[in-house]
């Protein structure tokens, strides 16, 4: 591209590897960046899933002995924390970052370095977490960190915790702002924001949920940081700190934080469902505004973690009205879903088996969310394994899902090459029973009375046999990933090749090869319908039924392989600064920890030497 | 249109009009209300909490801190001429006016740190209440607000000096004053609620 | 892949069919699908079951409206797809049904959540302290402090205050069939009301996660016809008894002068600690720490012994390792312990 030309300025001189390591080091490609948060995420989907079957290992008999229960606690804890914000946000990130250009019909996100930058300061964030395991043990407070034991708990565990998450805020923020502004300002010409892929749309809602949870997190955190460092007294109660307030800061983000993980599968399906029906879907418009309401509503919702925390009946009441009436939204989702199927024609391939298990999971999980919402009776569900069962059905049911049927759905884009259907078939039928086996029945332990949390239980509860089960599951689970992990090695020499429009596609990603070259589109398309690149495949007669356009006739390829050379397309440079930057935020969460100022120091200073090195950089368009 | 040249990171078409910075700025600083809003609403929870520790009325000095603050709203002001200095293309006066703005933010931070020392002297400390906690974390975070401006503003002095701020000089200078003229706007209410409405004790 | 949905199907019917096993086997004392023995917990449990019943209707229509789907409109040869964009009048149906559904929900929600949060004013006062990781009942108007085992007459109302010390952390207090969770938190006092239904014992632990040995924080429930908790409130009334063995008075000497009376009382001897339980009427109770242990010579030796051993994370420090006894020392306290009826 335009870098050959410009070697000059030393120091500040960019780096110009196309290839190799450091190409991936110093990218500020949002697809290389996008591959790199898949495969980052991957790696912690595994170590999660390893700290998911400690813990079935633990409780597949009653006085389980695999753990102690210092470990135990560590590693619920670290389970939790690691598959919400180092697998599903992270891979949301991922599919986000390498097709929302993509699919609006941009070169790149708005702001490129940024955009690495928040990858490095995830990936840093995340081996930040785990270097406690080495450094006296790691988070055992649970994942909501509820004081005053988090503040009271002795090991360092929840210190980093309190820095360990800060971190991996600063990358969901800087993230969430690149998307506002790309979808917001990098849309190709013609594509309105009613012509936005819902993958697009769901990416939006949740940036804009990740803008303003992330600060409420934050405070809570920096409150928790001055709690258990300097002796502060936030959630102190000795000396009349309320515990309860951290509990209201967390659930103020940590509701949205739900729909933030939520809403990028449903995104997905929602594009994956009229591909394989070969149909629009229904009720575009529905289905987007009942996404945004459920960004709207998800603010209003956050009491419903905390009915037996002694609000009082009114808010109880308001909380479980609220509570109920989001599911409105989501029933809306839901028929649109089912009217995008009905009356098409379905292909049953991996991706759409994948959406079709999000459906079905998330009604389940939907279902036995709304029924937390009779308070009197949440008395009883709140705390138990009712609850594990829910949130699972939710986020492993429907977000899991729907994120590796992205993946299936998008791997021939992102590699050229597909992923085995076979194999995907027997990865879809594996984990849908396994986790079926692993979760549902966990709604009958949670109604047997089973609490959360515990890392043992006695014989004589009558809970033996459902928590075998669940655990013969969560096995089963990790033998479907080992079946998707060999065919992603496979499908490296073995795959299928894709060309640009393996499925059939409606949206603009499937416009330009696989994969795709740095640039995205040699010509940026221009947009006239929603579902845009299958109306230059279908033309429509006189009822308004499609009729296929085949190759060569109009206007079918004009968008594809066409290369014009009128114009020297600039990409962004590479740039090691936001490496280096990204790296100073570890540096100074140790300095805080050991409250060491030499280590603080370092830590300032390497991320402002990034920062400055990285302000001071040629940009793109003085070359 | 559609061959052009695509170039990141600077101004350029967009959708919306407006320009990408900008937007980026915007949307950072509606994320930093909520940061705000969730100290200022844990400061308004605890105000009251002084235990054995002075209380807001012993211990606040009202005309002092008031000297301070205009101060500071004075550097708003003085970043309104700096952005008036380089609409006119004239850097020179631009730095003065931008080093005026870095200077009183540096008078007010005297301020602080002076404001800080005086009240541990005089006994509230960091953990000796709940409202000594909720306070110095507000207002530290504040500090570090301005702290992090004063950097901007200097660095953009300095990038001015050596010839490294065109092109984009006016954006530049535009976007540290938005976020400026916001850290300026969370102290008028921080002030108000914190040091001008009477509390319990 | 006419096989899927079929498929599907039958895991669908495997799983109705576990569901209804499941149900059909009232099994652990915790257990509260069925039998709820309190006026509030059967509240709740009516609303439950409307709930759960739409529920599997919804779940019955909308998955089989799903697997239909696939099934009717798969590709085949011939098959083409519709190409519509929706459907207002749809939209707007199933948009509104579930709206009523929820609001008919709505109504005896709210309702019930105020009728069980009502006080009746003759109601036996309880207060609950939660410590970690056991549980403190206190009698205000009967002068009673009793641990982990808490003794409610059969339909008389009782009004339980829940809370946590100040230097402890949040736990909360549940007992499935007699009352939903109401958390203790350090700082602040909740209510709960049970108005026992049935006599029996009733099991229930804490659920909020509050540390090393959470699991490990259980309690009973007894409810007793009124003679019965008659009877039993004016034994906890007593004065412990003077021991009369040789060994027990050693123990008592070892017990009320070293540090066990730092942390324990009991009545009727110069211990008056209130961090641990008190331990006037011990040997009343059925089990001790967090009703995990059963009340029995062998574990108490054990337990004086070495605590942390038996209980990890236990604040009463070991025995034998911190609080400088001997084994003969354990051996005596652990008989003037049982003399403590």
């Amino acid at each position: 591209m335009a870098t050959a030309a410009h070697a000059q300025k030393g120091l500040f001189s960019r780096p110009r590897a196309k290839t190799g390591w450091f190409s991936w080091v110093t990218t500020v490609d949002h697809k290389k960046i996008g591959i790199m948060y898949m495969f980052t995420a991957l790696f912690f989907f595994i170590v999660g899933g390893v700290e998911a079957l400690l813990i079935r290992a633990q409780l597949a008999q009653p006085n389980g002995q695999v753990l102690s229960a210092d470990a135990y606690n560590q590693v619920f804890t670290m389970h939790g924390l690691t598959m919400i914000f180092l697998v599903v946000m992270p891979l949301g990130s991922a599919l986000m970052n390498y097709f929302v250009p993509l699919m609006i019909g941009a070169r790149d996100v708005a702001f490129p370095r940024i955009n690495a930058f928040s990858y490095w300061v995830y990936l840093f964030g995340g081996l930040f977490l785990y270097t406690s395991f080495a450094l006296g043990g790691a988070p055992d407070g649970g994942w909501f960190g509820y004081a005053p034991l988090s503040t009271l708990q002795t090991s360092d565990g929840m210190t980093f915790y309190a820095l360990g998450l800060q971190i991996l805020g600063i990358a969901s923020l800087g993230g969430a702002i690149n998307f506002i502004v790309t979808i917001l300002n990098m849309r190709a010409p013609g594509m309105t924001l009613m012509r936005m892929p819902v993958f697009v749309w769901m990416t939006l809602v949740t940036s804009f949920l990740l803008l303003f949870a992330m600060p409420v997190i934050a405070v809570a955190l920096f409150q928790l940081m001055f709690d258990r460092v300097w002796g502060a007294n936030f959630f102190d109660a000795t000396v009349g700190g309320d515990p309860v307030l951290w509990q209201h800061l967390f659930w103020l983000f940590g509701h949205p934080e739900v729909y933030i993980m939520i809403l990028p599968a449903m995104g997905i399906v929602s594009d994956i469902l009229p591909t394989f029906s070969g149909k629009p879907i229904f009720g575009y418009a529905a289905i987007v505004f009942a996404g945004i309401a459920i960004g709207f509503m998800g603010w209003g919702v956050w009491a419903h973690h905390m009915f037996s925390v002694g609000l009082g009946p009114v808010a109880n009441s308001a909380f479980a009205l609220s509570t109920m009436f989001i599911a409105v939204p989501t029933g809306v989702k839901i028929f649109n879903w089912l009217g995008t199927m009905w009356g098409g024609s379905i292909r049953f391939k991996t991706p759409l088996l994948f959406a079709v298990g999000f459906v079905t999971m998330f009604v389940i999980g939907g279902l036995s969310g709304v029924s937390h919402a009779i308070v009197p009776h949440d008395g009883q569900q709140t705390d138990t394994y009712y609850i594990v069962a829910h949130f699972h059905y939710v986020l492993f049911g429907g977000a899991v899902f729907g994120l590796f049927g992205g993946m299936y759905y998008w791997w021939p884009k992102m590699f050229g090459r597909h992923l085995g259907e076979g194999l995907g078939k027997v990865h879809f039928w594996l984990m849908l029973i396994g986790f079926n086996l692993a979760f549902g029945p966990m709604h009958i332990l949670g109604l047997q009375g089973m609490p959360r949390r515990q890392d043992t239980y006695p014989d004589n509860m009558g809970w033996n046999f459902w928590n075998l089960i669940s655990t013969v599951g969560a096995f089963l689970i990790a033998v479907s990933i080992l079946v998707f992990f060999w065919n992603v090695v496979r499908s490296r020499t073995k795959g299928e090749e894709a060309g640009a429009d393996p499925w059939d596609g409606r949206t603009l990603e499937w416009a330009t090869a696989s994969p795709p070259p740095e640039h995205n589109f040699d010509v940026i398309p221009h947009v006239t319908h929603r579902d845009d690149f299958w109306h230059t495949k279908y033309a429509t007669d006189e009822e308004g039924e499609p009729v296929k356009v085949f190759a060569g006739g109009s206007g079918s390829d004009e968008n594809i392989d066409q290369v014009h050379h009128t114009g020297h397309i600039h990409m962004p440079d590479p740039s090691f600064w936001p490496v280096v930057a990204a790296f100073g935020l570890p540096v100074l969460a140790f300095g805080v920890l050991y409250i060491s100022t030499p280590t603080l120091v370092v830590g300032g200073l390497i991320l402002l030497v990034g920062l400055f090195g990285w302000g001071l950089e040629p940009s793109a368009e003085e070359h | 249109m559609a061959t052009q040249d695509i170039v990141l990171d600077t101004q350029e078409h967009t959708s919306t009009g407006v320009d990408n910075v900008k937007l980026a700025m915007w949307a950072f600083l509606g994320s930093e209300c909520l940061f705000f809003a969730s100290l200022i609403s844990t400061y308004l929870l605890y105000r009251n909490d002084v235990l054995s520790g002075p209380t807001p009325s012993e211990i606040y000095d009202i005309p002092f801190t008031s000297v301070s603050s205009f101060v500071l709203l004075m550097s708003s002001l003085t970043m309104v001429l700096a952005l008036g200095a380089i609409h006119r293309k004239d850097e020179r006066q631009m730095r003065v006016w931008l080093l005026a703005t870095a200077v009183l933010g540096m008078v007010f931070i005297g301020g602080q740190i002076y404001e800080f020392t005086t009240f541990v002297e005089e006994g509230m400390k960091l953990d000796t209440s709940t409202f000594s906690s909720a306070f110095f974390v507000l207002t530290g975070f504040h500090g570090a607000h301005v702290t992090v401006g004063i950097l901007l503003l200097l660095t953009l002095v300095m990038m001015s000096l050596f010839g490294r701020l065109s092109p984009g000089a006016e954006r530049k200078v535009e976007m540290i004053g938005l976020y400026w003229h916001f850290v300026d706007i969370v102290w008028v209410v921080i002030f108000t609620v914190v040091y001008l409405i009477p509390t319990n004790g | 892949m006419n096989g899927s949905p079929a498929a599907k199907r039958r895991l669908l019917a495997l799983l109705a069919l576990l569901a209804v096993f499941a149900i059909a086997c009232d099994t652990g004392p915790q257990d509260f699908l069925k039998s709820q023995a309190s006026v509030q917990t059967q509240k709740a449990d009516s609303l439950w079951d409307v709930t759960f019943a739409i529920a599997v209707f919804i779940f019955v229509v909308v998955e089989g409206l799903i697997i239909y789907a696939l099934i009717r409109f798969r590709q085949r040869p011939g098959r083409e797809a519709a190409q519509f964009h929706g459907n207002t009048k749809v939209e707007i149906i199933l948009t509104v049904i579930p709206s009523l559904i929820l609001a008919g929900l709505a109504v005896p929600t709210v309702q019930t959540i105020f009728e069980n949060s009502k006080q009746p004013p003759d109601a036996l006062r309880i207060q609950v302290v939660a410590k970690q990781f056991w549980w403190e009942f206190n009698y205000p108007d009967l002068g009673i402090v009793t641990a982990n085992e808490l003794h409610l007459p059969v339909d008389q109302t009782a009004y339980i205050e829940i809370t946590s010390p100040t230097n402890d952390v949040i736990h909360s207090f549940w007992v499935p069939r007699l009352t939903g969770a109401q958390d203790a938190v350090p700082g602040r006092t909740n209510t709960t009301v049970i108005t026992p239904t049935a006599t029996g014992q009733f099991w229930g632990q804490c659920k909020e996660f509050c540390g090393l040995s959470h699991s490990r924080m259980r309690l009973r429930v007894f409810v007793e016809d009124r003679s019965t908790f008659d009877q039993w409130v004016a034994d906890q009334g007593e004065e412990a008894a003077e021991p009369t063995d040789s060994l027990a008075q050693q123990g008592q000497e070892l017990f009320v002068n070293g540090q066990c009376a730092a942390c324990h009382t009991i009545s009727g001897t110069n211990a008056a600690g209130t961090t641990g339980p008190n331990l006037t009427h011990l040997m009343s109770r059925r089990t001790f720490a967090g009703a995990i242990f059963r009340m029995n010579e062998g574990n108490l030796r054990d337990w004086v012994a070495d605590a942390p051993a038996m209980k990890p994370g236990s604040i009463m420090p070991s025995g034998l390792k911190s609080m400088g006894l001997s084994q003969s020392d354990v051996d005596a306290i652990v008989a003037y312990l049982l003399t403590l009826e």
